[in-house]
């Protein structure tokens, strides 16, 4: 994709009420956080970029699923270029819930592979089970510390960097010039 | 005033925000996601915390006074508050929340009032003591050493 056309496409989608994005660079892990409270979202978005993430943040499991390009209701709206290699959700949220927001990226042929965390202040056990058998990755209890971030993320990475590798010349990125 | 006597003056705050309760764990992370390229992140969540939590009040406030009273939207409320205090690390704000939470899961009207005004009078104070303490960090930052 040219250039010029790569910056129009971000500019419109930072007009996109409810998305926040930040710098583009393919090589780095793109995150796509979702919490309904403000609060753990700059939280969250800043443990992230820390941590050398790409992030977007958004405030609902709807707006997930809309970036995603998965909710029914809109259209996708040409976001499959901007490749999300893991969702951090929290779990109490209303309408879409954490777990609901698991289980439609799990039943989604094109998304299942990505990997989901779920944070929530309250350390359930039944909880933390169900969403680990439902094929959630990990699951944090808030509030969410640095040490937590980094330990997904490098876990992510190894891996995420293993898979390239086998991936590479046969499904490259559309954002890599 | 002297930028030493100022430093001073801010580590002394800090340390009796800690040493006294208000402050735990949370609010020493938010200071270390602070640096020279985002140098003012911990007043932005104070702030946003500060916002988030007027709005709650409010919500709770009106569902205290409504009646019957609804003890689930209640503690929904109370659950977001209490989930962005923790996140700031306002430990004794946190704290009256639990104990709200408890008497609304036993829908004592009575308890959730009381302890209602617990969790605003905490609020309340921890906000005050914030903005004097943030800004002494500001004025101890702008200013020189003698």
């Amino acid at each position: 994709m040219a250039v010029n056309g790569a910056v129009t496409w971000l500019r419109r989608a930072e007009e996109i009420d409810g998305y926040d994005l930040s710098a583009s660079d393919s090589e780095e892990v793109h995150v796509l956080a979702v919490d309904d409270s403000l609060v753990d979202r700059k939280v969250i978005e800043r443990l992230l970029k820390i941590t050398s993430c790409k992030v977007t943040a958004v405030d609902s499991g709807r707006r997930a699923l809309q970036f995603l390009g998965l909710d029914e209701e809109k259209e996708a709206n040409g976001f499959d270029g901007l490749k999300v290699d893991l969702i951090i959700t929290d779990y109490c949220m209303p309408g879409m819930t954490g777990y609901e927001l698991l289980k439609k990226v799990k039943e989604s042929s094109a998304f299942r592979e990505i990997p989901v965390v779920i944070m929530s202040s309250e350390n359930v056990i039944a909880r933390i089970d169900r969403c680990l058998e439902e094929g959630a990755e990990d699951f944090i209890v808030k509030p969410v510390k640095l040490s937590d971030v980094k330990r997904i993320i490098d876990y992510m990475t190894t891996d995420f960097r293993e898979g390239e590798e086998r991936r590479r010349g046969i499904n490259k990125r559309k954002l890599r010039d | 005033m002297d930028r030493n006597r100022l430093q001073h003056q801010v580590a002394c705050m800090r340390r009796s925000l800690f040493d006294q309760g208000y402050l735990d764990e949370p609010f020493i992370q938010l200071e270390e996601l602070q640096d020279d390229a985002n140098p003012n992140f911990v007043q932005e969540i104070v702030t946003l915390f500060y916002s988030d939590s007027a709005r709650l009040i409010q919500n709770i406030e009106h569902a205290l006074n409504s009646r019957p009273i609804d003890f689930d939207k209640l503690d929904d409320y109370m659950h977001q508050f209490k989930g962005s205090s923790s996140s700031i690390g306002a430990k004794k704000v946190t704290n009256e929340c639990t104990v709200f939470r408890e008497y609304c899961s036993a829908e004592n009207a009575e308890g959730c009032i009381r302890s209602f005004q617990q969790v605003k009078q905490e609020y309340a104070i921890l906000r005050r003591k914030l903005e004097v303490y943030l800004q002494m960090v500001r004025q101890a930052a702008v200013s020189r050493t003698a």
